[in-house]
């Protein structure tokens, strides 16, 4: 039957969530519901447009939306009921928001008339992800649910993308009303600045122009934009060598001679050196965190700095920028590439090759495993060598991320995702699963630690439930490793409570097992290509790989925490030779600097 | 060495709003000197005023950036040093017969007045600057202040120019 245009059409407030996902676009919905988030569930039911996959906590569900919308561009969504519900996906939205994943979450109130009582499950989830949330909702009437929906989307998504969260009070999904569309926001005051500023653009092409010794810092702000295109062209142009830092390992393929790996703590020599030494930091979509920067005042000391960032609030806000650039990463970079197109560039091959030779003399290796004992390292690098070229990565938080971004190859956009910002250790198993339904020709590999594993492997359950056939590494080291190596270093070895006994329990291979996963266990190095190439083939439900390493390996190079980015280290106690001018340069730059 | 600085903020008028500000300042940990919260001639918008205290530029700088990404902050402009700044003081101070009429004519050199009286007590009301009033609760101290309570900075800046909120809407 036609809809009859000048009949309102009525609805519930839950169909309405319904039809707005649907109207927005929506594929998927990561939740688990509960008694204030029920009404909007009973006509999820019936979505044709709308899959719905039930997780096993809300924290995975949030993960997972974080997961499916970095694999794929799209804001993802997950649904969760009041109360512990809503606060179960906290962790998530504070993910999100540090490495602005655009998310929406939607979550049940308890009706209008209980809020304020400390009714059943009624928490203020509004008051408590105010901070860790680009923007979030309270709605108690059914009409506002459209408008607040299509906010909330244009929000997640357009400018800095973060999470969004719409709080929606149980009698505004009961309630019936007319069904009304939004013409256009009620948002005076959320206009992001895309169209970066002409004199702007002048003045870095101008600056680039001068530069002797220039390097590309490219963060996050490049992926989420997904302008891995335009850098490519811009680097083309110019030939200025790049470094991409944890968040960007993605979007300029390692394999290029001008790649200089990541920079900062556990960085690359020549990453770190290049920004060290360079004369000039062009910076896009990059925020000179301290993981980035060591101890900001002996940072990049020479440096002129062009900070390009669609979020006015990060530039200057830990450097001082000669040229800020407010704008979309994607329309800088190619304001910059044309006004530097066909134009005469300096020559800066000098700089280049010292920094490809830091590049091929310090790549990032590894020590030998005592005998018979397998590296962690080498594991990682074979998964890498193994994978086929679509693949797509994900990480937990510790060591292994941090070899992860050092060894495996990095060659297309959207397909390394890894929890930067806020370092949530839990995110691997459901951000795998998310990236898996959004992206379901893609083999999806996580990388995980036996620490992170324990915290949300019960979402292995619903990827074998649902046929989503991710793979995941567990890289067993027995303890909490990247703690632990901080207290070898730095704490005289007084290893607390860091150890995991993972060799006792839990039975990897039987919890996958149980988990409905395909499982090995690896602890020969003869076995380890063999077994990856039978996790390649399978495809019809998850696998998880326990591989069996040693608990000492340390992840270097290293810049301890506070210190200046001069003082990496390669090995314990090592620092890379700099040669003679560098020597000069750095000596001028720690004078500069007041002492510890 | 801290500024002050006074911040002129237009927010919806929603609920909420001022807890987004105020937590924002807590979280990043800016000092909230002094703020008003009030109505504006147009009843969806409110008006902050905010004064801030501030090491250096690049702090109120990053206040002014963070403030406006907030969705519900619509404009905001840092008011001129020449900006005319009022407080509202009351003033209860201990009297009696004998010094009632000396409090009420050194009030009157300030252009307050009084507007409670008890045997044991009067009740002084002035507006002004923050100096002025200071001077004024410095003459009031030598007869012993029982209670004082002050309102937060409103201000505005000298001439023509006025702050409104941006009236554009975002189309879809
Ligand atoms: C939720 C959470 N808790 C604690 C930490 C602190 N932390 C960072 S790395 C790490 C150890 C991770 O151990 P594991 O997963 O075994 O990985 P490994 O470092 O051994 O590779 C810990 C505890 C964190 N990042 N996140």
């Amino acid at each position: 039957m036609a809809d009859n245009p000048r009949q309102p059409k009525l609805m519930t407030g839950a169909q309405m969530v319904v039809a707005s996902l649907e109207k927005l676009g929506v594929d998927v919905v990561f939740g688990l519901p509960g008694g204030a988030i029920m009404p909007t569930y009973d006509p999820l039911m019936d979505s044709e447009g709308v899959r719905h996959i039930l997780v096993r906590h809300e924290q995975g569900a949030g993960h997972a939306a974080e997961g499916y919308a970095v694999a794929t561009g799209r804001v993802g969504v997950c649904m969760a009921t009041s109360g512990p519900g809503a606060t179960n996906l906290v962790t998530a939205l504070y993910d999100a928001y540090l490495d602005s994943v655009p998310m929406v979450a939607i979550t049940g109130q308890v009706g209008a008339s209980l809020i304020g009582t400390d009714g059943f499950q009624e928490a203020d989830i509004r008051g408590i992800t105010m901070p860790i949330t680009k923007h979030n909702f309270l709605i108690t009437r059914a009409a506002d649910i459209p408008l607040a929906l299509a906010e909330a989307f244009h929000i997640a998504s357009t400018g800095r993308p973060g999470p969004v969260l719409v709080d929606i009070a149980k009698n505004a999904q009961q309630e019936t009303t007319e069904f009304r569309w939004p013409k256009q926001y009620d948002l005076p005051g959320y206009k992001p600045t895309l169209r970066p500023h002409s004199r702007q653009i002048k003045e870095a092409t101008t600056l680039i122009l001068e530069a002797e010794r220039p390097v590309l810092y490219v963060g996050g702000g490049v992926a989420k934009a997904g302008a891995a295109g335009e850098l490519a062209r811009l680097v083309d142009i110019t030939g200025i060598p790049v470094v991409t830092t944890l968040m960007a390992r993605d979007v300029f393929p390692d394999d290029n001679p001008l790649a200089m790996g990541m920079p900062g703590m556990h960085g690359s020599v020549a990453a770190v050196g290049a920004l060290q030494r360079a004369d000039l930091v062009f910076a896009v979509g990059a925020r000179f965190d301290d993981r980035v920067t060591g101890r900001l005042d002996t940072f990049a000391p020479m440096a002129k700095v062009i900070h390009a960032d669609v979020d006015p609030a990060e530039i200057g806000k830990n450097r001082v920028a000669d040229v800020p650039i407010v704008g979309d990463a994607r329309l800088t970079l190619t304001r910059i590439a044309d006004a530097l197109e066909g134009k005469k560039l300096p020559d800066i091959s000098v700089w280049v090759e010292q920094l490809q030779e830091m590049r091929k003399t310090y790549a990032p290796g590894w020590e030998e495993p005592p005998a018979g004992e397998l590296s962690p390292q080498y594991v990682i690098s074979r998964i890498g060598a193994l994978a086929p070229d679509d693949t797509v990565f994900v990480t937990g938080v510790g060591q292994h991320q941090m070899w992860a971004s050092h060894f495996l190859p990095h060659r297309h956009p959207r397909s390394w995702l890894t929890s930067g910002g806020a370092g949530t250790m839990g995110y691997c198993v459901p951000a795998a699963m998310g990236a898996q339904i959004g992206r379901p020709e893609a083999t999806v590999w996580g990388i995980d630690g036996d620490g992170c594993f324990q915290m949300t492997n019960q979402e292995l359950v619903t990827c074998a439930l649902n046929g989503i056939p991710i793979k995941i590494a567990i890289i067993n080291n027995n303890v909490l490793g990247m703690v632990r190596q901080w207290q070898n270093l730095f704490f005289d070895k007084r290893y607390s409570h860091t150890d995991l006994h993972s060799d006792q329990y839990p039975d990897f291979v039987k919890l996958s097992e149980a988990l409905g996963c395909v499982a090995f266990r690896v602890t020969q190095a003869d076995e380890i290509d063999a077994t990856i190439r039978r996790a390649n083939e399978i495809n019809d439900r998850p696998v998880v790989v326990e591989f069996v390493v040693h608990k000492d390996a340390m992840v270097w190079p290293m810049v301890a925490a506070g210190a200046s980015n001069d003082d990496i280290q390669i090995a314990r106690g090592m620092a890379p030779d700099w040669g003679e001018q560098a020597e000069d340069e750095a000596v001028g730059a720690a004078g500069s600097g007041e002492e510890d | 060495m801290t500024s002050t600085h006074i911040l002129s903020v237009l927010v919806v008028n929603r609920p909420g709003v001022l807890t987004r500000v105020a937590g924002l300042f807590a979280r990043r940990g800016y000092n909230i000197e002094s703020l008003t919260v009030s109505p504006t001639n147009d009843p969806q918008v409110s008006r902050m005023t905010i004064g801030v205290d501030v090491d250096s530029p690049s702090t109120l700088e990053q206040i002014v950036k963070q403030l406006n990404k907030l969705i519900e902050v619509h404009k905001i402009i840092e008011l001129e040093d020449s900006a005319v700044t009022r407080e509202l003081v009351l003033v209860k101070v201990r009297s009696d017969l004998e010094n009632r009429s000396k409090i009420v004519d050194t009030v009157g050199l300030f252009r307050g007045k009084a507007v409670d009286v008890s045997h044991e007590s009067i009740t002084i009301e002035a507006t002004g600057g923050r100096e002025k009033l200071e001077a004024l609760i410095k003459m009031l101290e030598s007869f012993g202040i029982l209670e004082i309570v002050q309102s937060g900075r409103v201000a505005v800046n000298r001439g023509a120019s006025a702050l409104a909120a941006k009236s554009s809407r975002n189309g879809s």
